[in-house]
């Protein structure tokens, strides 16, 4: 569990980027920080894994301080995937995805092996392994993006808007598979995303956050479309039609998801 | 200039073939005047433009020296040096050339070695830092490699200046094959002058053919590179 406990980060410049946040990230489940632009989602998150420091507040893990650990270590326990995939353009795919495999030393044959199964488990073809990253569509870098950070199993995955710069059909498939691949893993992921259609999909809690970095909101998908907090949060579903629209949506995926479990059965 | 004598060919093929040998000692030694700058540059200028990308306000003042020097005209620069090292050719008189043409590559290395830092991309940055490369592991294994297409065409700019440059060099008696424009002049000759002409081209050309294979193999990856962030 990744816990907020009043944080509050203020930039050099004396922007409050975020607020006296307080928040819990429930283990092996997917947490979906939501909000408009500004509202210091990155931040929040770049401040798990200390890319970013807090001013003031803590923030633990499982109980443990994040200050305690060195950086480096500490984020090589974390995944971390941004938009854009932010690939090393001058390492093939396969040593893209064993990067932290590499940074922890493991054996390189090892380190390998488990990159290319991993390009299975997140839908890419092996035969992609020794491209590099300028070879392959948008939606395929993001896969490898991901599989990048699973590679060494880290428990927690910091994922930032991994899936809003690719165009809608590739982000509905790059959501189902991801979706699949927790059930499996059971992470405990933190998912920034300014796309409540996402969120909604994604979260098994969605934390909605408003510009000045304070939490509006943090409830279950379904607690939120039911009772959304009146005022920011409501105009930030889209009012009464769009709340309409999204829990239209919402019982459409369920009767999606009973009919593919019905079938597998 | 040099008056063909009646009945002289510009070129006298039979001269090249005596010649050979001291065609090959001089073109060897202009290779060495040439490039041994371009290694020294490169070695300067690489922590250097980290340094100004890292510290950025090392880089305006720094760039501004060396955009004086390379202001310099290279023979005073020559002559700057002749206290330290001599005059001549071989030993340790080269560094009388060698010198000059070093710092003269510092005004194209430096930015290159800056721009190339500048051309990795902030998300591929981040992406190292939150996988916990620390600083310098982040700086030798994912910027530097990333910078290398940049700062080799930086090289080659820099090689092929240094190439004709070493030939100002023999008006202080270390010029390479320049070493035969005066040959050729003194005795109203042309062989010697178009022969090495041709030859420092010809270098020229083999080094940068040579820079270019070797950004090939060493980045394959930047071959037709896509914008990507
Ligand atoms: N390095 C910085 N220095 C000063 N202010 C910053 C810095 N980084 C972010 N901010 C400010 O902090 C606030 C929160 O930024 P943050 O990047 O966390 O927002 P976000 O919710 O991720 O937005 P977006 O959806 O646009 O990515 C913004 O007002 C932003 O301008
Ligand atoms: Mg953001």
């Amino acid at each position: 569990m990744i816990r907020f406990d009043g944080v509050t980060k203020r930039y050099a410049d004396g922007t409050v980027a975020v607020d006296d946040l307080t928040l819990e990230i429930p283990s092996g489940q997917i947490t979906v920080l939501v909000g408009p632009s500004g509202c210091g989602k990155t931040t929040s998150l770049r401040m798990i894994n200390r890319m970013i420091d807090t001013t003031s507040g803590t923030i633990s893990i499982d109980g443990d301080d994040i200050r305690k650990k060195d950086p480096s270590d500490l984020r090589r326990g974390i995944g971390y995937v941004i938009q854009h995939a932010g690939l090393f353009p001058h390492r093939t795919i396969v040593d893209n995805i064993a990067t932290v495999p590499y940074l922890l030393g493991w054996d390189k044959k090892k380190a390998r092996a488990t990159a290319m199964e991993l390009m299975e488990r997140v839908g890419l073809d092996t035969k992609m392994a020794k491209r590099y990253p300028f070879q392959l569509s948008g939606g395929q870098q993001q896969r490898v993006g991901v599989a990048r950070a699973l590679a060494a199993d880290p428990p927690i995955m910091l994922m930032d808007e991994p899936f809003s710069a690719v165009d809608p059909i590739v982000r509905k498939s790059l959501q189902d598979e991801f979706l699949r691949l927790q059930s499996e893993v059971q992470k405990t992921i933190a998912f920034v995303t300014h796309d409540i259609d996402e969120a909604v999909k994604l979260g098994h809690r969605i934390a909605v956050f408003q510009v000045g970095g304070t939490l509006a909101q943090h409830a279950t998908p379904d607690e939120l479309l039911a009772n959304p907090a009146e005022g920011f949060v409501k105009e930030f579903l889209g009012g009464e039609k769009g709340l309409k629209r999204l829990r239209f949506n919402r019982e459409l995926e369920d009767t999606a998801d009973d009919e593919v479990q019905a079938a597998e059965r | 200039m040099t008056a063909v004598a009646d009945g002289e060919p510009l070129i006298r093929w039979n001269w090249i073939g005596d010649h050979t040998d001291e065609l090959t000692t001089l073109t060897l030694h202009h290779l060495k005047l040439a490039l041994l700058p371009i290694l020294f540059g490169l070695i300067i200028a690489i922590p250097l433009g980290i340094m100004c990308v890292r510290w950025r306000w090392l880089y305006p003042p720094t760039l501004g020296v060396a955009n004086v020097l390379y202001g310099v005209p290279s023979l005073a620069l020559f002559m700057l040096f002749i206290p330290y090292f001599g005059i001549g050719s071989g030993g340790q008189a080269d560094f009388t050339i060698i010198l000059p043409l070093t710092l003269f590559s510092l005004s194209v290395l430096v930015p290159n070695v800056v721009d190339g830092l500048r051309s990795v991309p902030e998300p591929v940055r981040q992406a190292a830092t939150a996988m916990g490369f620390g600083t310098l592991r982040r700086l030798v294994q994912v910027e530097l490699p990333i910078a290398v297409p940049v700062v080799i065409a930086g090289a080659r700019v820099a090689t092929v200046a240094s190439i004709s440059l070493v030939s100002v060099g023999v008006l202080i008696g270390n010029g390479g094959l320049g070493q035969e424009f005066i040959d050729g002049y003194s005795r109203d000759f042309t062989t010697p002058i178009i022969v090495s002409c041709v030859l420092i081209i010809l270098l020229a050309l083999f080094s940068d053919g040579v820079l270019v294979t070797a950004q090939r193999l060493l980045t394959p990856w930047a071959r037709t590179r896509r914008s990507n962030g």
